[in-house]
Parts: structure tokens; C-alpha cells; sequence
């Protein structure tokens, strides 16, 4: 098996897993205050202190969640919630349409809903947010409940100069949120630094497990909760803490940032082997996304594992199943909750047309990855996608 | 299909695909599933016992190909299923005429659409779970007489046989539910599907009306020449149709619809005997395996669910077939298949091919073709 989907889920780091066995065999509730009480909690607050220093945040900054998905819905819904209590003028939402389905859909249902607005903003070819257009998009700020633009796209890879955008934002009085799941691990993330006001994470895109993350959120910054219940995380996130799966996410997030600088290099370099071979048999393959050796504020402009490709004439499933059925996992944009491949709404986004959006397939590498694995991609790729162009785009064709 | 081989498994997310995928994993095939995505709309749940088209038979679908470990995908066709069965079902009643719209889609979508993309793709057939049985290039009836769905396949040319695997037809309904029992499949006790996917109330008229809108006209009793009723659309009525009519004649006998036009929106209905036709003309036919002599004896079934009748086959000027019953028969509605067996009781009924019919009517005894 020949496994190049690192960006839907990583493999679990054996010392992730060593850590959580360990911690699963011992009795004891975060909360509780008897002996096995406060053991179980010296674990986690350990585990929270380990992450935001590594995150660059402080302790107190760090809420553990269900992951990344929960992440952005609290700070998205709690954000809006909580800004617009204090001003009621502040209804609108400031966005990129090629946030992750966890924003996008939270944005709709408050539109929807809430009586939200919502500023879809420009993205670039590239799938970057810049500064202009975000400032535009932000106005004077005083009906602005929240922005939320994504550190690195899980889709193409593009990555927006945070730390610019939240001078930005707070140049209007605007907190601004980040979807960081694809960053930890991958980019060099400090949350102080960056000045965002709050950051989802997440541990099984960075060897961690499932079911298990991080919403950072500034001290100041006030944040109305989906949960509520026994007052866990700053009464922000009610909820006995699963404190196997965060000492599993605390050494997952302290080994894949500390090894950072050494493994994505590598990663980076792997990656270009990818595209280049694939662009070398099939000429008119096309790369999405911001150029490999693109830089953004003296840090990779694209996320270094990433490598995603439209194959014009051919369609994107298809081309997933031929390679599945070769060994060959890899991944197209998103589906429907039927399972319909969908064109990706992130090309969209950039201004690609439905077909290129269509035609595309998304490689990402991870801490698993090897030469081997390149090379088998490459053994295939020209016959599979000379397979699925001779079945065509399947849509709208007669004999 | 008796060698091994690469094959797509169109699994609905209903009993009999499901057990269709499985006997074509233990007959050695390569199987890959597909669930067939047919509605723009879908629903997150199944409504009543009509299945293909919601999320929740996409999921049955896929438990079923997780259980037996095959690769599975989802294929949008729902843009070719609205054009090619759809929209023909909706222009067919337009028209005048009693449209089968499964028989469409296995003619359009399933064993072309489906199958064109297969072969493509490197497979060499689809497999369905139809209850007919296919062996040596032969479709014959399902052993399973009420089961049998020899009739919506009947549409369907040698070529296309030729990549067409139907596991089911030797085994009865009762035993496909046992298998999918005894393999512990979730959809063992699913509901059988019935009537038409894409209607999921079940109120075709409803449908209809919604898509042609109200087109009042005359209901007209052929056997006064009197206008005895108005109607809100041709589209409502079917040939043979009995109940619903909303008219009633002098005489007190039941009415039956005789005829539709409607270009000047006359429904025409008429006594039981004058809804009786003994000939059935159609339009070019399609050949289920060779092309036979014309003329020939043989059986005809005039619709999904009728009983055969002994026939006599022969050729129209325009590339049609006339069929001379041997029984009278009652409500033959244009547009539905005219689908022809040769009688086998050993090894169930051949399918020779079918022709669309239409016209239906007396038999002009001294006239041969």
C-alpha cells in the first residue's frame, strides 16, 4: 500500500500511542479530587503546558476539544455569539470561501440561522488571502463580529501571511480566527507571535489521535460556548477531559514541531520529486496551488507534503479509483455526504473553472513517507491517467 | 460471464444487489461496487420503501461492499438521468403514451452510461441484481416466476449482454434473503423497492401534473360518440385504465380508456370489449441475441407485470413488427414495451427482443404484411 493521504490522517507516532496505552490503563477524572483525581489531571495540565509551548501560547490559552472540526465551530459560533451580545451591530462575518467545511458550513448555518452577514473574501490564484483584500473586506470594523481565514489550505496547500492579516484585522478592533489544522507540524506556528486571537489544531494530522484537539484562545478573547456542563476549559468547553487522547496530543504536537525543521525539508524535497515526475509523464498535467518554492513572511508559502494536480480530460474519481485499485491512496477535493465526488470548492475559489476543479487530484506526504512510495506513483501514473481520459469526463457525452 | 473477470458491482443499497455483489465475489470476479447517484436532490433518509435514491441507501450500499471488502465508489449520473429517464418519462406521457421508465434506465444509464464508463475503465462487465438469468449470451426468465424482471431487460442488445452479469436469476427472492441473512447484511430485511425511484410518494399523476401543469379536455365514451366528462390532463390516464376516470356512462358499464391524444387533450374511453386489441404494432425492434426470421411464433408480454400470450411475429413496411395475439387483450398502451420469449419451461423463457409499441388494435384478417 502506497500511502499519499497524510492530510486527511497521519499515522498515529508510536510514542503518541505508547503514551495514551499507558495513560488508558489508570483510573481517574481530571476533575475529581481525590489522589487518583489529581494524577489524572497533573497528566493533562502537563499536556496542556507542553502544547502551548510548543504552540508558543500560554497554558491558559489551550482548550481541549473533540478536534478540528469542534475547533472552528466554537470559535466561529462562540465568537460571533459573544461579539454580537456586546454589539448588537456586529452581525458580519469576514471569510474565505476556501476555509475548510468546518468554517464554511458554521458561517452558513449563522447566516442562516443568526441573522449573520457574511463578506465572502477575494482569494488569489494561488489560494492566498492578502492583506488588501482582507482589509477591504473588513471596512471600518464596527459591524464586523469576526474573521476567520485558514493558516495552509488542506486542499492546495496555499499558505496566508497570518501575522500581516491580524494587524489588519485588530487595526479595526476585528478578532480574527485560524483554521492551523494543516500548519502545526508542517509550518512554523507561534500563536503569540502570529497575533491571532484564535487557532484550531487538531492531533491525528500531526501523528496524534482522532477525536482529540486544541482551540487556542487569547485570554481577552471572550468566546460563548456550544457546551455546556461541568465548567472544564474556562467554562468555554464543559466536558469530562479524555486525558489518554491528550497526552497522546501532547506528544504528538511537542515531536512534530520540535522535528520540524529537519523533516519537512526533506518533506519538501520529496514532494518536488513527486510533481516534477508526474509533470515529466504526463505533460500537461497542471500544479494547483501557490509554486513549490513559493515564500510567504521568510516561511514555506506552501505546505511542504503537498503536492496537488489537475489532469485535464480526465476525471478526478476516476483517476482516485484506478489508483486505489493499483495500491495508490491518494484523494480528490470533497464528496457529498452520499459520497459524490464533488469539484473542489477550493479551486473554485482561486477562479479555476469547473473542469480543471474537476480533473483534480490531491497527493500530501507525511512523516511516513519515502522515495518508495514516490516511485510506486510514478510507475502508474501515466497508464491510469491515459485509463481514465479514455473514459472521459462521463458528463453529458452520447455515443 | 463464467470466467473470472473484472466487473462493477451497481449496488442500489437494497437486498438484491447487495447478494448480486456478493455470489459475483465468490464466482472469482474482480468486483468493484458503485452506487449510482440518480437524484440532484437527495435525501438524507429513505421515504417509504423506495430505494436507490437517498443517503441512507448509499450507506447500505456501502456497509454491504465494507462487509465483503470491495472497493466502493459513488457515480454521478444524475444529470444522464434526468435527460435520458426523467424528462423521456415526463415527455412520453406528453405524448400520449405509457413509458417504462426502469426499462429506460437499464437501456440508457445502466448497461450504457454505467457500462461505457466501466469498460473504459478496464472492466469487462456490470454486474446487477436483476432476477434474470443470462448464461452462454441467453436472457431468460428468472426461476423466481413473480420475481421475474426479464421484461425491464428486455430493451437490452446482444452487445450489451455481452457485459451484463446477473447472478440472481437461479435463485429464488426467499433464498436472496436468506443469503443476505446468513452473511449478516443490515439490508437482509430492507423493504423491497417498488414503483418508480424517482416518484418517491408514489403519485405519478402528482409528479406529472407538477411537470405539464393542468390541461383541462373533453373525456369523449366511444360508444356514443359523446362527451361525457372533462379531465385535467391527458397525462393522468393510462390505456386500459379503469378506476379514476371521474366519468360515467349512460349504460352503467364500466369505462376503460381506449385512447389518448393529445393534441386536442381527448381522453376516449369505451366498453371492456372495446378496450380489447388482438394486434400490436411497434416501432423498430432491438435483438436480445441473434436477429430471427421474420415471421416466427412466439410470446409476447405487452407489460411489466402481464401474462405472455402466444403470438405471431411478422415484419411492418416501416421497420416495425406487427404481432397478431392469440388471446385479446385489454389496456396495450403505446410506449410500452412489446417484450417477445420463445417458451422454455426447462430452462426459463428466452428473451428474443422487444419493439415499442405504437399502435394496438383489430387485426385486418385479410391483410398479411
Amino acid at each position: 500500500m502506497t500511502y499519499l493521504d497524510h492530510a486527511a490522517t497521519t499515522p498515529l507516532l508510536p510514542a503518541a500511542l505508547a503514551a495514551m496505552t499507558d495513560q488508558l490503563a489508570r483510573v481517574g477524572n481530571a476533575s475529581s479530587l481525590h489522589a487518583s483525581g489529581r494524577e489524572a489531571r497533573r497528566v493533562a495540565e502537563q499536556s496542556r503546558e507542553r502544547i502551548a509551548e510548543v504552540l508558543g501560547a500560554r497554558p491558559s490559552e489551550v482548550l481541549f476539544t473533540g478536534g478540528g472540526t469542534e475547533g472552528d465551530n466554537l470559535a466561529v459560533k462562540g465568537l460571533f455569539w459573544a461579539r454580537r451580545t456586546a454589539d448588537a451591530r456586529r452581525r458580519r462575518i469576514v471569510v474565505s470561501p476556501a476555509e475548510h467545511h468546518a468554517v464554511l458550513d458554521s458561517v452558513e448555518w449563522l447566516e442562516k440561522h443568526d441573522a449573520a452577514e457574511v463578506t465572502w473574501l477575494r482569494v488569489d490564484p494561488t489560494g492566498r488571502i492578502g492583506a488588501e483584500a482582507f482589509a477591504e473586506a473588513l471596512g471600518d470594523g464596527r459591524d464586523v463580529a469576526l474573521a476567520s481565514v485558514m493558516w495552509a489550505n488542506n486542499e492546495i496547500g496555499a499558505v496566508s501571511d497570518l501575522a500581516t492579516l491580524a494587524d489588519v484585522a485588530h487595526e479595526v478592533g476585528v478578532p480574527l480566527h485560524t483554521d492551523a489544522v494543516q500548519a502545526v507540524g508542517q509550518l512554523p506556528v507561534d500563536f503569540t507571535a502570529s497575533g491571532v486571537d484564535a487557532l484550531t489544531m487538531t492531533g491525528h494530522k500531526i501523528g496524534g489521535p482522532m477525536g482529540a484537539g486544541v482551540l487556542l484562545l487569547r485570554r481577552d478573547a471572550d468566546c460563548t460556548p456550544l457546551l455546556h456542563g461541568g465548567g472544564q476549559e474556562r467554562d468555554v468547553r464543559s466536558g469530562t477531559l479524555d486525558v489518554a487522547a491528550i497526552v497522546g496530543l501532547a506528544v504528538a504536537a511537542v515531536t512534530s514541531v520540535g522535528d520540524r525543521a529537519g523533516r519537512t525539508p526533506r518533506l519538501a524535497a520529496l514532494r518536488d520529486r513527486l510533481v516534477a515526475g508526474v509533470v515529466d509523464q504526463v505533460p500537461d498535467a497542471e500544479l494547483n496551488g501557490p509554486p513549490l518554492d513559493d515564500v510567504v513572511a521568510g516561511a514555506p508559502g506552501r505546505l511542504p507534503g503537498n503536492a496537488h494536480l489537475s489532469f485535464p480530460g480526465a476525471e478526478g474519481d476516476a483517476l482516485l479509483m484506478l489508483l486505489d485499485a493499483r495500491g495508490i491512496e491518494c484523494s480528490t477535493g470533497s464528496a457529498c455526504s452520499a459520497g459524490v465526488a464533488r469539484p473542489s470548492h477550493v479551486l473554485l475559489a482561486t477562479g479555476a473553472d469547473a473542469a480543471r476543479a474537476r480533473s483534480s487530484l490531491r497527493f500530501s506526504l507525511g512523516h511516513t513517507s519515502t522515495d518508495a512510495d514516490v516511485d510506486a506513483l510514478l510507475d502508474v501514473i501515466a497508464p491510469v491517467v491515459e485509463r481514465a481520459r479514455r473514459a472521459g469526463t462521463g458528463r453529458g457525452e452520447r455515443q | 460471464m463464467s470466467a473470472p473477470a473484472r466487473v462493477i458491482a451497481a449496488m442500489s443499497g437494497g437486498v438484491d444487489s447487495a447478494v448480486a455483489a456478493a455470489l459475483a465475489v465468490d464466482a472469482g470476479h474482480e468486483v468493484t461496487g458503485v452506487h449510482l447517484a440518480l437524484s440532484p436532490d437527495r435525501q438524507t433518509l429513505r421515504s417509504g420503501a423506495r430505494g436507490c435514491c437517498s443517503v441512507e441507501d448509499a450507506n447500505d450500499a456501502r456497509r454491504v461492499a465494507d462487509e465483503l471488502g470491495i472497493p466502493f465508489y459513488v457515480w454521478d449520473l444524475a444529470d444522464r438521468f434526468r435527460e435520458d429517464v426523467v424528462d423521456d418519462f415526463v415527455a412520453e406521457y406528453a405524448a400520449g403514451r405509457t413509458p417504462n421508465p426502469c426499462l429506460r434506465c437499464n437501456e440508457k444509464i445502466k448497461f450504457s452510461a454505467v457500462l461505457d464508463r466501466a469498460r473504459a475503465l478496464g472492466f469487462d462487465a456490470v454486474v446487477t441484481g436483476h432476477h434474470a438469468r443470462l448464461a452462454g449470451g441467453e436472457l431468460r426468465r428468472s426461476v423466481d416466476a413473480a420475481k421475474d424482471q426479464s421484461y425491464v431487460l428486455g430493451v437490452l442488445t446482444a452487445e450489451q449482454l455481452a457485459g451484463a452479469v446477473f447472478p440472481l436469476g437461479s435463485i429464488t427472492k426467499e433464498r436472496v434473503r436468506e443469503i443476505a441473512a446468513e452473511r449478516g447484511f443490515a439490508v437482509a430485511t430492507k423493504p423491497d423497492s417498488h414503483d418508480i425511484c424517482f416518484i418517491p410518494d408514489g403519485d405519478t399523476r402528482g409528479f406529472l401534473s407538477r411537470r405539464l401543469g393542468v390541461q383541462p379536455g373533453p373525456v369523449v365514451d366511444a360508444a356514443t360518440g359523446t362527451t361525457i366528462g372533462e379531465h385535467a390532463g391527458t397525462h393522468g390516464f393510462t390505456i386500459g385504465q379503469r378506476r379514476g376516470l371521474g366519468v360515467s356512462a349512460g349504460d352503467q358499464r364500466p369505462r376503460y380508456v381506449l385512447g389518448i391524444e393529445p393534441v386536442t387533450r381527448t381522453v376516449t374511453v369505451g366498453t371492456a370489449e372495446q378496450a380489447e386489441v388482438d394486434e400490436v404494432v411497434t416501432g423498430t425492434p432491438t435483438w436480445s441475441g441473434p436477429v430471427p426470421d421474420l415471421p416466427f411464433a412466439a410470446q409476447v408480454q405487452l407489460r411489466a407485470h402481464g401474462t405472455p400470450v402466444p403470438c405471431q411475429v411478422s415484419g411492418t413496411e416501416g421497420g416495425g413488427l406487427r404481432i397478431a395475439l392469440a388471446e385479446r387483450q385489454r389496456g396495450v398502451a403505446p410506449g410500452q414495451s412489446a417484450v417477445l420469449y420463445a417458451p422454455d419451461a426447462a430452462r426459463g423463457d428466452r428473451v428474443l427482443g422487444q419493439g415499442a409499441v405504437v399502435r394496438a388494435g383489430e387485426r385486418h384478417r385479410s391483410v398479411s404484411s
